[in-house]
């Protein structure tokens, strides 16, 4: 069966407002907050991805001959056949002897990682939870109850048990951290499928007989996406920096993984001397995030049309 | 009015008893066998098997779970593996330093962040608006850590004002006591200086543009009392935000400060089970009271909110 379609407006009406809206790219490309996030975020992802080739030397070779040196300091290296070379220590070294700079980018490829992974894990299950629990009414009441404790328990505690429980491993960090953030995407997802489900178009849809989960993936998901990349974008940043606080108290991935708040955990020990080792990664932790947040803020404002930043 | 407060009691329990489910399902869902873990490596069948009937953990599931829930309603929450001691006895030796640092930091943010915000709010889009909107988004983005470090380099380290870490029970003195808060809250009031100060500035405004503060301004009353009366409520709820226990983990590990939030730490890197649940219990339990006691309270001072 067809619909007849005579006018953009009533299209617009059958299948939802973003999925005709070509305005929202321009529209999102002209905010000043997404442009600056989004430039930052990619540069970060260019330097995760050209790590090795940025004149960094291997992140974990540990080398005491060059133990707690101060960022700049430069050396010259006689290597075995006379030949001369100056090294230079950016950002310093750490305690091992380990090259502070090559450290920090390295680890730009663990914060986006993780930040990624959490975003689509939790948006991913938080989707799928929410969509049928908007829809089926004695689901609803299950998993809300469900959803409700589990917000009860702050997010960091529950990460930090899970991780205790799984064991600190970078998969089962990323889990970790993903767990606690479902719930806000389910009552998202669920909110907006209350909304949309008195559509005329999805009325529409139940008119011509469609079964339902085609109308949940077609007509309400679709719907569901501008709000559910705003929030997932500010999850991405929570992540960041969540696992930068896991590491950093020492529960988080490896020591041996060079991983922001790894660094920052190894400077401790030497802060008052050599604050540098904190202070580098910290930057680029409080770049990372305050990028990905604008980008967030900026989405909202142009995606989100319900909420404006305050 | 009371039909109100006794639904929103009993919705209480449900929450309370997902929370149960989850933290006791965690430990029972742990790879490896907690009698085993207990009873040590060098440990034989026997006395594995004498530690498992003693925590009951030979009998089903469901079994078990009533038998634990009903002595955690009696404060009995079981024994840490790793100090040997009761986890009751533990937590309470501990909670002085937390809710020290936690009052402190409240009282601290308040005072900063709602007068920050009402100015911002009064002088909507000028100078200090816009530097308050880009250092509470600032606020969000640096790691509680890197604050923390940041103002000992600065006020312990460099100019010797106050000390590097450490606590001092208040009993002892209570100006040292005092003395050695001042950083640890001031880096923990950092986060919530810039969510309060947002959200006042964002409900004063609001607020101003409504017909009853017109009405109140117009009777005589001043500003200012309508400012604060409204300001001051809505800065109430952020401050029990989850980031916050975060933030006091975090904060307690870099000021060596003696509570739960190193408790927590400790017990993750000894994989002590019992502590961790009581813990996450424990936050739990105190976040939803919390919230509580806040909705109750909103609707004894105003009628129209209903939950």
């Amino acid at each position: 069966m067809t619909i007849e379609v005579d006018s953009q407006q009533s299209l617009t009406r059958l299948v939802g407002p973003l999925a005709t809206d070509r305005g929202v790219w321009q529209r999102v490309l002209r905010n000043p907050g997404v442009v600056v996030g989004a430039v930052i975020v990619l540069l970060l992802v260019l330097m995760a991805i050209l790590a090795p080739v940025l004149g960094t030397v291997d992140p974990k070779a540990i080398d005491p001959a060059y133990r707690n040196r101060l960022p700049g300091s430069s050396h010259v290296v006689t290597a075995a056949d006379g030949q001369q070379t100056t090294r230079t220590f950016l950002m310093g070294a750490d305690t091992l002897g380990r090259d502070v700079y090559s450290r920090v980018i390295y680890g730009t490829r663990v914060s986006l990682i993780v930040g990624i992974s959490v975003a689509l894990i939790s948006a991913s299950l938080g989707l799928a939870i929410g969509l049928v629990a908007g829809y089926l009414r004695w689901v609803d009441l299950i998993v809300m109850r469900v959803m409700d404790g589990l917000m009860a328990i702050p997010g960091i505690l529950l990460a930090v048990g899970l991780v205790a429980v799984w064991g600190a491993r970078l998969g089962p960090v990323i889990l970790a951290i993903a767990v606690p953030e479902i719930p806000r995407f389910v009552r998202l997802v669920r909110s907006l499928v209350l909304t949309i489900r008195e559509e005329p178009y999805v009325e529409a849809a139940v008119a011509v007989g469609t079964p339902m989960p085609l109308i949940l993936i077609r007509h309400v998901m679709p719907n569901t996406l501008g709000p559910m990349i705003v929030q997932a974008t500010f999850v991405c940043a929570s992540a960041i920096l969540i696992e930068a606080i896991l590491s950093f108290l020492g529960i988080g991935i490896p020591t041996d993984i060079p991983t922001w708040g790894n660094i920052m955990a190894e400077g401790r020990q030497l802060f008052r001397v050599y604050p540098h080792t904190i202070l580098f990664p910290g930057i680029f932790v409080a770049v990372t995030v305050l990028a990905v947040n604008m980008l967030g803020d900026g989405l909202r404002d142009t995606l989100d049309p319900r909420t404006k930043s305050p | 009015m009371l039909v109100f407060v006794a639904n929103r009691l009993l919705s209480v329990i449900p929450v309370l008893a997902i929370v149960a489910i989850v933290v006791f399902l965690m430990l029972r869902l742990t790879p490896g066998d907690p009698a085993a873990a207990i009873a040590g490596d060098s440990a034989t069948a026997e006395q594995v098997a004498e530690i498992r009937s003693k925590l009951g953990l030979d009998q089903p599931i469901a079994t078990q779970f009533v038998i634990w829930v009903s002595r955690a309603m009696r404060g009995d929450l079981g024994e840490s593996f790793f100090f040997k001691e009761s986890v009751t006895a533990l937590i309470g030796q501990r909670i002085e330093p937390t809710l020290s640092l936690a009052c402190t930091t409240i009282i601290l943010a308040v005072l900063i962040a709602v007068p920050l915000g009402v100015l911002a709010a009064h002088r909507h889009g000028g100078v200090l608006d816009r530097c308050l909107m880009g250092f509470s988004v600032l606020g969000f983005s640096v790691p509680v850590f890197v604050i923390g470090y940041l103002l000992i380099y600065i006020f312990a380290i460099k100019v010797h004002w106050l000390p590097v870490q450490g606590y001092r029970r208040i009993s002892e003195n209570f100006g040292d006591w005092a003395y050695h808060l001042v950083l640890p809250s001031l880096t923990l009031a950092a986060i919530y200086v810039a969510l309060i100060a947002r959200m006042t500035r964002a409900s004063v405004i609001d607020v101003l543009t409504e017909d009853y503060v017109r009405t109140a301004r117009a009777k005589g009353l001043t500003r200012r009392a309508v400012l604060v009366r409204h300001a001051l409520r809505n800065a109430a709820v952020p401050i029990i935000t989850v980031i916050g226990i975060g933030g006091v983990v975090v904060t307690e590990s870099v000021f060596n400060i003696p509570g739960l939030g190193r408790l927590t730490v400790d017990a993750v890197l000894a994989r002590d089970y019992p502590v961790i649940q009581a813990i996450i219990l424990l936050f739990s339990y105190a976040y939803v009271q919390i919230n509580l006691m806040i909705d109750l309270a909103y609707s004894f001072f105003d009628p129209r909110i209903r939950y």
